[in-house]
Order: structure tokens, then sequence, then C-alpha cells
């Protein structure tokens, strides 16, 4: 018998039937499973036990076992509402300070959670005024050399692959082909606008919930040389939508037939475009391109595809990998490999490369709601600390409500009440700030204005009383169970014994937890911010002071260069077919001469002889180019650094001199070795092999060094002079300098962002912190008052009331400082590439001036009661 | 009145809980029937049909001494009333009616 009760049955079960059971059958009910349940113990073993009882505790759940909810009790509920708004609203007006420390701290970390709530249903409406969205695909390649899978996966995939899709796959309904670089001025008798916009195949309107305003959707975009614009692009170039048949050129050369006015793409639709011209134009226009059509040039065309929902896409993937091993079996050493992607996934998916346009990404948004939830959490320490520490006023009304009847249960419902109307009353502060900082966050960055709108709709509002209630249960409910659990004669005998130090430590573990997380977040801040700035003034081997790059915009670059040149101003000019240091990328492959089977992708910047001397480039050895006047003139010299002599096993930099290399078929001769630069941006992995190569034709951007004392009027000096040579085109130019800052203009926003959040985070936490010194100093007031009346200094008093609170503080510190620096170096560091040094000093001035502000406040507060008069308050004794 | 016929299932707890007499609790009767019958009782089942008995009256219940093999939960024994007490004898009698009915003949060519 004494080994029997060994053994009991789960606690959580047995709570579970006194729960739903019915009172008269529940002691008989509960008897006989233990009986069986130790029968059991005996012949199957203890685990099985348990099961079994488990699982018999489910199956007693019946219609004539269940407690049958009682009319009255819902009754009562029903009828105290009243009472609880009464008492809540009086506890509210009572306790104003503490109130209005609850009601500020909620209502700025709740207009947080309001933000981040609109800003995941903006997400979430991406994309769903397609019909079929939840069945449209989108097929990602990841590029495998020699087997290795290391590569991510792109967005993008080759053209040869939608078609061949389309052609030898059945599984999908349509396929439709985005292929990039269908942009231009597009000009109507001599009215030009330039547009931009995708190569497109016919297919795309079945996949696609686009609806046509004029036009065929079968046929648009069928034919060669056709095109569709949108209903705003038809406005400004027409100013009417009947414009089907009209011809277009493009960039003044080829026409276009327009042969349908789509809507306007919605708002929240993953990609924009202006215009769609008919992918069959590209065969003809490069008919004679072999990479056109090559199985590996995955990098321009998107390929969505609508898959029936009975197809089974395990299957449909590996038809999509045979096709791979068929199509791309005449590549050496290369492998394409493809994976789908639901549409619905694109917005808050993974980060791939070559996305047809903004992304959320998961990243952000999961930073975000880290921020809000713990800025949330804050506030509701605060209401719980100050609730629990005040509880002991409140004692004696649970105490008469109590005796009176009251349950444990009708006390939690009346706390829970009352932290809801708390957080109802927060809510409309929060929505306040909300509409305040909304055109902020919209504005913070121009990714942020391209993603979000951040209206109301229904569905918004629904779900921001939701969260409010949701906010107020969590504040509410462990205040509402410490008062519930009150017994109600100890609570009415003797106030003063019960409360006072009893879970004292629990309440000093919330403000020390709270103040990390705050400090954390502050240190973080800083620390990124160090970052930033060690990536702005990262040497990146070359000058960029000074210049200001011109887009060409499709002019050539001789006029404005000979302009330009009679301006006192301007030093120099060269030109360039990319921006060094941004995030450009361009290349081509690269073959060793000697071992034609050796070859290597290399990036590449195409410029002229004035390139390297006006950015200051340094040439290890040999010399620049030397000017071609010729415009045919064939390419034969180039600069490289020592990376890719290594590459290529061509000696040192002296011996490498006069060695060449294959380029394009193309043999170009070493002629400099340059000194090692940053030629992707700083935060990214750069590309090692880098080559220059001279032409004195292709110019996308003319690099001006200019040297003035005024280079606003300088730069608007130049403007005048694009604007005499062409009004087509808006200039487009920028400091080097400035477009270096902008490139990190994603980082710059978030330090925007999460050094905001963590300023609301140390105010609510100290929000919090003087609510609990006011209150415990005016607990002691009748102990200060005595110490005084005995011969205690105010300074005494004031240490005496504050060194808790500062010791709390300054653990707070000791924890998170290592805490934070050891997860920047082991967690955020450890995926970048140029990482900045970091030094204590940063975080240690950081908290340090929370700690003084902190301090502060606790030393006005205590010295408030420290000064109050000691017959006063022992008088009313 | 619906219900207050006999199934063939509450025939047999019925009948158990009679021959139990002075100790006839669930688990018991449980047991007990699954020694007569053969066939496994579960207590779910006979939980709810003596649920339904007592609701029909033709048992009563009352709560008996509490044993550590439960918990420290008391047992609830069950007694037959008269009402059960009849009905059982209804049931009987409904049978013996029947069997004198059949011809010795009869049943041996089954």
């Amino acid at each position: 018998m004494i080994e029997d009760s060994k053994h009991k049955p789960p606690r959580w079960a047995e709570k579970l039937l006194s729960w739903y059971c019915k009172p008269e059958l529940l002691e008989d009910l509960q008897g006989d499973l233990n009986e069986y349940f130790q029968r059991n113990v005996k012949a199957k073993g203890v685990k099985r036990a348990k099961l079994i009882y488990i699982i018999d505790v489910f199956k007693f759940f019946r219609l004539y076992t269940i407690r049958k909810p009682k009319f009255v009790n819902l009754l009562i509920q029903w009828i105290m509402i009243g009472s609880y708004i009464k008492t809540s609203g009086r506890n509210i007006v009572r306790n104003k300070l503490f109130s209005s420390i609850n009601i500020i701290g909620l209502a700025v970390s709740m207009s947080v959670g309001l933000l981040l709530i609109s800003m995941l249903s903006d997400i979430y409406s991406y994309d769903k005024f397609n019909e079929h969205h939840a069945r449209i695909y989108r097929v990602l390649s990841r590029f495998e050399f020699n087997g290795d899978k290391s590569n991510n996966f792109m967005a993008t995939t080759s053209i040869r692959a939608g078609q061949a899709i389309d052609e030898k796959l059945t599984g999908q309904e349509a396929v439709a082909i985005f292929r990039a670089g269908f942009e231009g001025d597009m000009s109507f008798d001599d009215k030009a606008l330039p547009l931009r916009g995708f190569w497109a195949n016919e297919n795309l309107f079945s996949v696609f919930t686009f609806p046509l305003i004029e036009g065929d959707p079968n046929t648009a975009l069928k034919e060669p040389f056709s095109v569709v614009l949108t209903e705003e692009s038809a406005m400004k170039l027409f100013g009417s939508t009947d414009v089907v048949g009209k011809i277009l050129y493009r960039n003044k050369d080829k026409a276009y037939t327009v042969t349908g006015v789509m809507k306007d793409v919605p708002r929240f639709s993953h990609m924009r475009f202006q215009m769609l011209g008919s992918l069959s134009t590209r065969a003809i226009l490069l008919e004679n391109e072999p990479r056109e059509q090559a199985w590996d040039n995955i990098w321009q065309t998107w390929v969505y595809l609508l898959i029936p929902g009975n197809v089974n896409l395990e299957q449909y993937q590996a038809s999509l990998d045979q096709l791979s091993n068929n199509e791309g079996k005449d590549l050496k050493n290369i492998h394409i490999q493809f994976r789908l992607q639901p549409m619905d996934d694109i917005m808050l998916g993974e980060r791939l490369g070559n996305q047809i346009g903004q992304t959320m990404g998961s990243t952000m948004a999961w930073v975000f709601t880290g921020l809000a939830f713990v800025v949330m959490l804050s506030a509701c320490f605060n209401y719980t600390n100050l609730s629990i520490a005040r509880s002991i006023r409140r004692y004696r009304e649970v105490g008469v409500r109590k005796v009176i009847g009251a349950l444990s249960r009708n006390v939690r419902t009346q706390f829970l009440f009352e932290s809801m109307v708390i957080s109802l009353l927060s809510l409309v502060a929060a929505f306040g700030l909300f509409l305040l900082l909304r055109p902020h966050l919209i504005g913070l960055e121009a990714d942020m204005q391209e993603l979000f709108v951040l209206e109301l709709s229904p569905m918004v509002v629904v779900a921001f009383i939701l969260f409010a209630l949701l906010v107020g249960i969590a504040a509410g409910f462990v205040p509402a169970l410490h008062f519930s659990h009150i017994n109600a004669i100890q609570a009415m005998k003797n106030i003063a014994q019960i409360g006072g130090a009893k879970k004292l430590t629990g309440r000093k573990v919330l403000i020390v937890f709270q103040y990390c997380l705050s400090l954390i977040l502050i240190i973080g801040t800083v620390l990124i911010y160090k970052q930033y700035q060690y990536y702005l003034n990262y040497d990146l081997g070359f000058s960029s002071e000074n210049i200001i790059n011109i887009r060409l915009q499709g002019n050539k670059a001789a006029p404005l260069k000979k302009i330009l040149n009679e301006m006192p101003e301007v030093k120099a000019i060269s030109t360039s077919v990319l921006l060094n240091g941004l995030n450009d990328y361009w290349g081509s492959d690269v073959k060793n001469p000697e071992n034609p089977q050796d070859s290597s992708f290399v990036f590449a910047n195409k410029v002229d002889e004035n390139f390297i001397p006006l950015h200051e480039y340094q040439l290890l050895t040999g010399r620049n180019f030397i000017p071609k006047a010729a415009e045919d003139a064939r390419e034969d010299e180039v600069i490289v650094n020592e990376a890719l002599l290594k590459r290529f096993n061509l000696g040192d930099k002296n011996s490498a001199l006069g060695e060449t290399i294959l380029v394009e078929g193309n043999e170009l001769k070493i002629i400099g070795v340059v000194h090692e630069f940053q030629y992707g941006r700083v935060a990214n992995q750069t590309a090692n092999e880098v080559m220059i190569r001279y032409t004195n034709r292709e110019a996308e951007y003319l690099n001006v060094k200019i040297e003035s004392t005024d280079l606003v009027g300088t730069y608007d000096k130049i403007a005048a002079h694009w604007k005499k040579l062409d009004n087509v085109h808006p200039f487009e130019a920028n400091f080097y300098d400035h477009q270096i800052e902008e490139s990190f203009r994603g980082l710059k926003a978030s330090i925007k962002l999460a050094g905001f959040i963590s300023f609301l985070a140390i105010s609510i936490a100290s929000l919090g912190l003087l609510g609990m010194v006011v209150f415990t100093s005016e607990m002691r007031m009748r102990e200060v008052s005595i110490r005084k009346v005995m011969g205690a200094s105010e300074a005494n008093l004031i240490i005496l009331l504050g060194r808790n609170f500062v010791a709390l503080l300054a653990i707070s510190a000791a924890i998170s400082l290592p805490l934070t620096y050891w997860l920047f170096r082991n967690v955020m560091q450890t995926r970048m590439v140029h990482k900045a040094p970091l030094s204590y000093l940063d975080g240690v001035i950081a908290v340090t001036a929370v700690l003084v502000l902190a301090c502060i406040m606790i030393s006005s507060q205590t010295w408030k009661v420290a000064r109050t008069n000691p017959a006063e308050v022992l008088k009313s004794e | 009145m619906k219900g207050t016929n006999l199934g063939e299932f509450e025939e047999l707890v019925l009948l158990t809980i009679a021959a139990l007499v002075n100790d006839a609790y669930s688990v018991a009767i449980c047991d007990e029937l699954e020694k007569n019958t053969g066939r496994s009782a579960k207590l779910g089942v006979v939980h709810a049909v003596l649920n339904r008995l007592e609701e029909k009256g033709f048992v009563k219940s009352k709560l008996g001494e509490a044993t550590s093999t439960r918990g420290g939960k008391r047992k609830r024994y069950y007694t037959v009333t008269n009402a059960g007490k009849a009905s059982l004898i209804k049931a009987k009698e409904v049978r013996d009616n029947l069997w004198s009915m059949i011809p010795g003949m009869a049943l041996k060519n089954i």
C-alpha cells in the first residue's frame, strides 16, 4: 500500500478533471481513475499508467460529466461589471501619479506596437490583388560551380529556363517571364517620356491579375514590337487611354505598337513598372547574341509559375531538377539549381539577390518585432511592479469583497478588468502617438516610402483593440493573481503585516531585468553607430573628395565634357561605366591565355585615361592608360590588382607587367598593377579580383573633380549646362562622398529607429523606477521622520532611501555591458566583412549617461521626502 | 415513458450490482462484468450506464469509505431499488415467456 502511493497521476490532468467535472460526480470519478492508475502502475509501468490516466481524463469529458455553467454566476459577473468600472475609475483618479506612469508607459510602448501591426498588415496585403496569389510561385536559381553549393539563391533565373519550363513541363497552368531592361524614352510625335518596365511574355496576364482597359490580354504581348502601357503612362503620353494601334519610338530608334493599356500596377505589388514590351522582340533584336539564350545567364529574368492546387510540389521540383540536368548538360562544371518560392512569401521571405522590387525581409521584420516586444514588456513590467507595490493600499478593499462573498475568480476578473480599462485608455493616447509617428517612420528612408502606406482599415482597427486587450491581460495577470490569493481574514485584521517586504526580490528582479533590456538596446545602438562611422571613414583606396558623378543617361560624354571643361571650377573630368565603392557590380570572364580551361569571373570597371589620376588610385608598378583617338581602336591594355595576379599565377607585380589575359576574346596586356581598393560597398564581401579596362566609347558616368569654395553653386551651374544639352532627362548627379554615405542609408535608418526605440525603452524604465522610488519613499515616511528627529542629516537620508535603487542599477549595468559586447562581437559582427574595433569606452559612456539620469531622478525624489517636516508626519499618528 | 426499458448492457450491469450485494462500486462492477461475460468492460462505459440507471431510478447510491488506492477518495456504492428489481423481474419474465414458446424440436434444428 505504501508502495502504491509513491506514484501519483499527473497533476495537471487531475486539475483538468476537477475543473470540468460536476462536483457531485467528481469524487467518485477521481477515486476510480486513481484505483485504475495504481493497478496500471503495477501492471504496465508508471509511464504507461500516466498516459492511460491522461487519456481517461479526456475520455470522461462527456455531456453528463461536465459542469454546467451557472447562470447565476454569469449574472453576477455582469452586474459586477458596473462596480468594477466604478472602482477602476476611482483608483485611476485617486493615484494620479501611478495611473499616469502606467498610462504613459503603456501608451508609448503601444504606439510602437501599433506601428508594427500596421506595418505587418501592409506587408500582408502585398500581392493579394492577384486572384491566384496563393498558387503563384517564383523560380529561384542557384549558380553552382564545380558542385559548390555555397552560393545563395537568386530571385532571378534565365530566359531559357522560363521558356523550357513552358514548353517541356506539364504541371503548371501558365508561365510568366519578366526580363529586365525594357526602359528608355518613349516618344510620340515630339513628346518624349522616360519610362521603366520589363520585357514580358504573352502569358503574363493569365498568371497575374492586371486587368486591361484596352486591348486583348491573350494577344497583347504576343507579336514582336508590341508595348502595353499602364493607364498613367498612357494618360501622360497621349492624354487618353484609347490608344491601341498607335506607334511609339523607343529611344528614337525602334518603333513599337501599343497593343494594350492596363490598369496601373496596384500599390501593394512586389513589382512595379510603367510599361511592358513583348519578349518576342528580344529574339529579333538580339538574334546573334549567344548569351541571350544561355542556360547560365540567370541574372536578369524573373519567372513566375501558376501551379494548380492539386499538383504535388515535390514531384514538380523533381521535374525541375530533371529539366536542369537535361538542358544544362552542355555546360562544363556549372549546374543551375532551381527552387520554387511561393509568391506570398516574397515580401517577408529570405534576403535573395536580384529582387525584382523592394522587400521587407524576415530579418527586418523580426528585429522590429523584437524591439517592439522589449518595449511592451518593459511597460507591462511597470504596471505589474507598481500594482503589486501599491497592493497594500487595496488589501482592505479586497478583504471586504471576499468577506461579502467574492470568490478568487471574481477578484481576478476585477483586477484584470481594471488593467484592461487602463490599457484601453492607453490605446487612445497610443493612437494619437501613432498618428504623430507614422509620417516620421515612413519618411525615415526612401525604401520605407516605397513599401508602406500604414493606412487604417477596419481589420487594423480591430487588431489594435485586440492588441490593447491582450496588453491589458499581460500587464494585469500577475497583479490579479496576487490579489486573488489574499486571505480575507488576514487582510482585514492587520494590513501592515502582509505585503511589505514580501515579494520584494521579485520586484527587484523585474527592475534589473527591465534596465538590462534598455541598456542592451542603448549600448547596441551605440555600437552599430560606431560600425556605421567606421564604414564611412574606411580607406577606400582612392579619393572621393569633391567629385561630382553625373549619370549620362544615354547622352554622349564628349559634348558635356567640352562645356564643363570651360568652367574654371572644374579641375579634371573622367568617365567610367560604374562607380567603385558603391553597390555597382559588373564584370566578365577572364581566361588564362596559357591555359584556356582556367577561367574565372572578374569584376571590372571601364574608364578613360583620366580616371586613375583623378581618383588618385595608386599604381604599384606600371603606367596609366595612353589615350586612343580612334573610336574603333581595339582594346589591348588592362590594369589589374594583385589578387588577380595571384589567381592566374602571373608572378609578382613586377614580373607580371607585359603578361596577357584573355577577356571577351581579346588579349589584353597588363600595363599596371593597382593598389588594393574597394570595388564594392565596404559592408559587402568585396570582389577579390578586379581589373580596370580602358574605353573611349562607353561611359555611364562623368566624374567631375571640382575645386571651388562654393560647391553648391558649382553644382547648380553644371545642372544648368545639362539642361541645355538634354531637356528630357532630369539632371542626375551627386557628390561622391554623399553617394557613399547614401549607400549606407539602410543602416542609418536602422540606427535612427533603434535609437528611438531604445530612447522609449529607457524612458519607460525610468518612469517605472520613478514610481517605485516615490512609493517606497512614501512608505518609509514615518521612519524617515523619526530618524530626522533623532538627528540624521538630509544627505544621510537620501543615501538611505536611494542606495538600494542605485545598487539595482549598478547590477543591471554590470550585466548588460559585457553581455552586449559579447553579443555584438559573436552574433552581429560574425557576418560583417570589415569589423569596426570595439572600445568599451563607448558603452561605458552610454551606460553612465543613463545611470546619472536615473540617479538624479532618484535623489530628487528622496530629497523631497528627506526635506519634509517630521512634525507634520508624526503629528498625524 | 421513454428510457424506462432496460438495454442489454444495462440489464447486465443491474444484475451485477444485485449479485455483488454490498460491494457494488464502479471498479468492482467492471471487474465482475469482465469475469462473467469475458468481454472487456470499459470504465467510461460502465460509468455512463450507472449514471443512466440512477437517473431512471433503478439504482440508488451512497458514498462509502475512503482507501489509499483511491487517493483518499470515497467509493460510491450502488444498490438496486424496488423499481430496478421490478424491471429485472419483468425482463426475465419476458425472456422466460419467449423461451417457453419455443418448441424443443425447433431449437434443435437451428
